[in-house]
């Protein structure tokens, strides 16, 4: 190459230098990411209000204490409903969030820049992370303030959350990213993935009790990870006394454990054989 | 290496259109080349293969010593993009933005000096989404030249710029080129291909049907001048002579005379005029 240039444009000699670490730019895209989560104004207060609202409706509505258990109504739907809006932040937002990337032209642009495909994906996760534990501290604030639910004083409740929050999160991620690819456009995500949430929701124990429900109901809503993440909340905000609600009589702690880990590897495997960086006009 | 770009024999078919029918083609280290051509002549296709963005069918291609169906970070780092299309306007101001990307290079150039190459200096605080058609198209541009790339890829890069946008993306263009770097565009303005290409290629259905200097491209150096003048006109190759004729005729002043050379867009029109298959 002739670089006679004496002009002011860097030298292209220095072009060995390293290139900048993927982690270092899934930091970098995660601080971007949650910057412009928050000032997309309507998707922040979409994405936060949905819960609250619910809480504050199924709360007001269904009052008083559960029979058999000192666990109010209220504190149920508290626990259920962290469970819905962790999967909210992970499933529904990033996989709407990401088949808009993709349709938009983000992912393709960002596809024709040296930056590590991964970098995107911790962009993502760290994105999620933050709005999954906002939509957390909101509506425990609420359960606290308005329902009497008392937080655990227990470290190992807290250690319980910790794992329940991030498995969860994690896999619910996972299959956000991976669903994401599944509508033709941006326009058709949200119906495409917010429906199937919707349904799960329902028969994952979030609104209804399972005391309820046909038992193939049950065996369907325990394939996928909200009722087990949902039963984890509720081992953590609900103590003891709600054991008796369970179906089961217990919270099966370990099989929470085994079946979100199960969905963090089957997501993992899902996403690295169906993602497409490419829109379905892109050739 | 003397060539940036090698492609022999390339191919591309989408389900029953055979979008690229078989295209040769070197382009130099340091040129600046243009491809020309109708919608939907293949101009696209062919350079988002080289970009590695399409798998190709058939053919051979290197891009900087490399294929581009197997791209490297690394090799990404040393080629510019410029999309056709782009849509993605982030809730992000014009710095941030470009900073951001900067950071994905190991080699970067100042974000302030490309915002200001572009012409974005009294926006750079402007959210991207609130910037007008050719301004974001202006980012577009900055963003592809911010890693300092050997190789630039521009797809109708001046669409929607004002006039004087344009003769500003020119210049910009001629800095680069002064710089030692190879510039690949695809342009449907025959003078921006006549201002910055060196060579230019003309696709039409899927193949090159000409191939050269704008001044010499399809035989123009070598083609007929027309001379007119109020009463007639003739077609000439030694319009000098004919002039001199003219005056003798009419002792001096020749009313309404006028000599037409075969502009660029005369010959590209008889181009792909001609195969259509
Ligand atoms: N993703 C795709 N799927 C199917 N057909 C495609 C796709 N992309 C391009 N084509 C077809 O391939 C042909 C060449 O398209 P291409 O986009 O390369 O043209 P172009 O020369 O860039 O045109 P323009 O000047 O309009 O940008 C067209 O007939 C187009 O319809
Ligand atoms: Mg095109």
């Amino acid at each position: 190459m002739t670089d006679t240039a004496t002009g002011t444009a860097p030298s292209r000699t220095a072009a060995t230098r390293a290139m900048p670490s993927a982690l270092k730019l899934g930091l970098s895209r995660g601080a971007v990411e949650t910057k412009m989560f928050f000032r997309e104004k309507d998707a922040v207060v979409f994405t936060f209000s949905f819960p609250i609202i619910l809480l504050m409706l199924f709360g007001s509505i269904f009052a008083g204490p559960l029979e058999g258990s000192g666990v109010t109504v209220s504190q149920l739907y508290t626990a259920g409903l962290i469970g819905a809006g962790v999967m909210g932040a992970g499933f529904q937002s990033l996989g709407i969030g990401i088949a808009g990337d993709r349709d938009d032209g983000t992912l393709k642009r960002l596809a024709g820049t040296p930056m590590p495909r991964s970098a995107y994906f911790i962009g993502k996760i760290i994105n999620v992370l933050v709005i999954a534990f906002l939509e957390v501290v909101i509506l425990l604030a609420i359960g606290v303030l308005m329902y009497d639910l008392d937080l655990p004083s227990q470290v190992s409740s807290w250690v319980t959350f910790a794992w329940v929050f991030l498995l969860g999160v994690t896999g619910a991620a996972l299959l956000g990213t991976a669903v994401s690819s599944l509508p033709r456009s941006a326009k058709s995500a949200a119906a495409v993935i917010s429906m199937p949430f919707v349904v799960l929701q329902f028969i994952s124990g979030v609104f209804i009790p399972f005391t309820q429900m046909p038992e193939w109901l049950i065996n369907i809503a325990s394939v996928f990870p909200l009722k087990w993440m949902c039963q984890g909340f509720r081992a953590v905000f609900l103590g003891a006394d709600g054991a008796s609600l369970e179906l089961t009589k217990s919270y099966e702690l370990d099989r929470v454990a085994l079946i979100l880990a199960a969905w963090v590897i089957g997501g993992l495997v899902l996403c690295l054989t169906t993602f497409r960086w490419k829109g379905r006009r892109d050739g | 290496m003397k060539n940036a770009i090698e492609v022999r024999g390339l191919t591309k078919r989408y389900g029953d259109v055979q979008a690229v029918k078989g295209i040769d083609l070197d382009i130099r280290r340091g040129e600046v080349f243009a491809f020309l051509g109708p919608n939907g002549a293949g101009k696209s296709t062919t350079v988002e293969i080289l970009e590695g963005y399409r798998k190709r069918d058939a053919g051979e291609i290197s891009v900087l010593g490399v294929d581009p169906g197997r791209p490297t970070r690394e090799w990404r780092s040393r080629i510019g993009i410029v999309l056709q299309t782009a849509n993605d306007a982030a809730e992000l101001s014009v710095l941030e933005t470009v900073r951001h990307f900067a950071g994905y290079y190991p080699n970067p150039r100042d974000p302030d000096e490309v915002i200001a190459a572009v012409g974005l200096s009294d926006k750079a605080n402007k959210r991207v989404r609130q910037l007008s058609g050719g301004q974001r198209r202006r980012v577009d541009v900055a963003l592809g030249i911010l890693g300092n790339p050997e190789l630039i890829f521009l797809d109708e890069p001046t669409t929607g710029f004002d006039p004087e946008a344009r003769r500003q993306f020119w210049e910009l263009i001629e800095g680069l080129a002064q710089t030692g770097s190879t510039i690949v565009l695809t342009t449907h303005y025959l003078d921006e291909a006549e201002a910055l290409a060196d060579r230019v290629a003309v696709i039409a259905g899927g193949r090159i049907v000409a191939e050269g200097e704008p001044a010499t491209l399809g035989g123009r150096d070598t083609a007929k001048a027309v001379v007119t003048w109020e009463e007639g006109s003739v077609e000439t190759s030694t319009p000098t002579k004919t002039i001199v004729e003219l005056s003798r005729r009419y002792d001096g002043e020749v009313p309404g005379l006028a000599v037409h050379r075969p502009t660029l867009e005369d010959i590209y029109l008889k181009l792909i005029e001609a195969p259509r298959d």
